[in-house]
């Protein structure tokens, strides 16, 4: 081992790159698809959480409803109100000894952080609903929609906007606290980092490593996820339609021409 | 006669507050009925019962004489069969004008997407609004959006058509384009109820006029009747209010 903090840096960098690149890798690949899982479920309960209770309902109906309404309220306060450490524990060795399973470490971890992320998504989904104005809802009640197409196809396509900025929040936490992971001997970066780090005891220069590997990774995702956000804003002017444009416009290729025809030619009343 | 919608005894309450009382009264097909009546006296309240918005407190709604506050019907059946213009719009914000339209006829009627669109275009032309099929609600006059609604509501080929003052929240300019689409479709024998404060759209458009105060019909009738009423105080001071202004 040289002296000297930078020589010390590029030694362990030549020796130990290959395990610090699978490290960065197990803990991206955790945080995507964890965020991922985490934000369908999120978007389930949310969708499930508003579904309006109505008294004309029938009486099974609503005791179901109320039911499930407390679960995954009592899951959002559970798993919001409690550390992801400490989760890993209990769903790593809990879940062995209530169903008789033995949980392998990957899907664990990724059971874990899917779980947590969904508690948060499911209350930004929520404040996302809330925040569309109900004469949104009434529009798409009036022409019959039910409260599934009501979502998809009205009130989510508008709350998304509100949203993406804590899906992309969601995944740069989820790649900074994965490292909780290696409490269940999940080999993600800082688990990694600490093997290398105790070997020579290299801790300053070691963590120096990993701490730009952090930073590197959250800011490449942040930056990238600005982009996106950027490009969802989407057109802020529209062409009026002409006989021409008409044509062209991809949802109408299919109109007939005559129909085309008869719209530019008619007065308007 | 031809009925359509028949209203027995409907109540509503919103806790305590008692805003309809036994309210009766009926639609045949091809009528146009007017709602007038003072600010709070509950005209909205009928309206957005009728079409299962609020749930009434008592009382059956008979559309083709089946109560569709029994527990049975599909209320999102139903709903599709009655169009509603709103005070405010209601125009789907991440939709183009055009696909505010088709989206009831192809994800509610499963209609398919090409007859939707033909549909679309021909209410779309009659209001005068197919040049932008691609505008954004945003990007509308409030003229422009009610007569998007309008269509939108006609696309999915309702029997009835309920309006929510739909020229409230208009500028004056913009009003008489509305109430030229609503007279159009009155001519050509739709069936709508309009709750309105245009006392001569009720007046030249209508074939029947209700008045409510206070949560109940104080009075109904022929345009003719309710507006050269002599004998009810109630509605002469109602009426007196538009003469003056
Ligand atoms: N969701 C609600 N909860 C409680 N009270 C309500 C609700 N909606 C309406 N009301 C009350 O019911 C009464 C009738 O309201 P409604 O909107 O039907 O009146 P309106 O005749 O349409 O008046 P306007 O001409 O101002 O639109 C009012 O006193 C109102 O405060
Ligand atoms: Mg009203």
């Amino acid at each position: 081992m040289p002296d000297g903090f930078s020589q010390r840096i590029i030694y362990i960098i030549q020796n130990y790159w290959l395990s610090f690149l699978k490290g960065a890798g197990v803990t991206m690949v955790i945080a995507v698809i964890s965020t991922a899982f985490g934000c369908l479920i999120g978007f389930a309960v949310g969708i499930v959480q508003s579904i309006p209770i109505n008294k004309n309902e029938h009486i099974v109906k609503r005791i179901l409803l109320k039911t499930v309404r407390f679960i995954l309220g009592a899951y959002v306060e559970i798993f919001r109100g409690t550390p992801m450490m400490v989760q890993s524990m209990f769903i790593y060795y809990g879940i062995p000894l209530i169903f008789g399973i033995h949980l392998e470490m990957w899907p664990a971890a990724l059971i874990i952080v899917s779980v947590n992320t969904g508690a948060y998504m499911a209350e930004t989904v929520r404040g996302g609903i809330l925040s569309i104005d109900k004469g949104q809802t009434e529009g798409a009640k009036a022409i019959g929609m039910t409260h599934f197409q009501t979502m998809v196809n009205v009130i989510l396509p508008q709350a998304l906007r509100n949203i993406i900025p804590q899906i992309g929040n969601n995944l740069i936490i989820n790649i900074k606290d994965t490292c909780v992971l290696s409490v269940i001997g999940t080999i993600e970066l800082f688990y990694t980092t600490k093997g290398i780090a105790g070997a020579y005891y290299t801790y300053f220069e070691s963590f120096t490593i990993t701490m730009v590997i952090y930073f590197i990774l959250t800011f490449a995702c942040s930056r990238l996820l600005r982009i996106w956000e950027n490009k969802l804003e989407g057109a802020e002017t529209y062409d009026l339609a002409t006989t021409d444009t008409l044509a062209h416009t991809s949802g109408l290729a299919g109109i007939p021409k005559n129909l085309v025809e008869e719209y530019d030619n008619r007065e308007s009343l | 006669m031809d009925g359509i919608l028949k209203i027995n005894h409907l109540s509503k309450s919103f806790g305590t507050h008692v805003v309809l009382k036994d309210v009766n009264f009926s639609v045949n097909k091809g009528d146009v009925t007017c709602i007038i009546g003072a600010s709070g006296s509950g005209k909205s309240t009928l309206l957005r019962c009728i079409n299962l918005l609020e749930t009434p407190t008592a009382g059956e709604i008979l559309f083709h004489e089946k109560n569709i506050l029994d527990k049975s019907v599909d209320v999102n059946h139903y709903r599709a069969q009655t169009g509603m213009v709103f005070q405010s719009f209601n125009l789907f914000n991440n939709m183009t004008v055009l696909k505010n339209c088709t989206v009831g006829p192809v994800k509610v009627l499963k209609n398919d997407k090409k007859e939707a669109q033909e549909r679309a275009m021909h209410f779309l032309t009659k209001v005068g609004m197919a040049p932008y099929i691609n505008a954004k609600p945003g990007q509308l006059s409030g003229g422009q959006k009610q007569r998007v609604a309008i269509a939108k509501a006609l696309t999915m080929n309702p029997e009835v058509l309920l309006f929510d003052e739909p020229t409230s929240a208009l500028d004056p300019q913009m009003v008489g384009e509305v109430l030229d689409v609503m007279r159009t479709l009155a001519d050509e024998g739709m069936t709508m109820i309009v709750v309105t404060h245009e006392m001569a759209f009720a007046r030249d458009v209508s074939n029947k006029v209700v008045f409510m105060a206070d949560g109940v019909i104080n009075a109904e009738g022929s345009p003719g009747e309710i507006f050269s009423c002599e004998d009810n105080h109630t509605l002469k001071e109602f009426l007196s209010r538009f003469r003056n202004s």
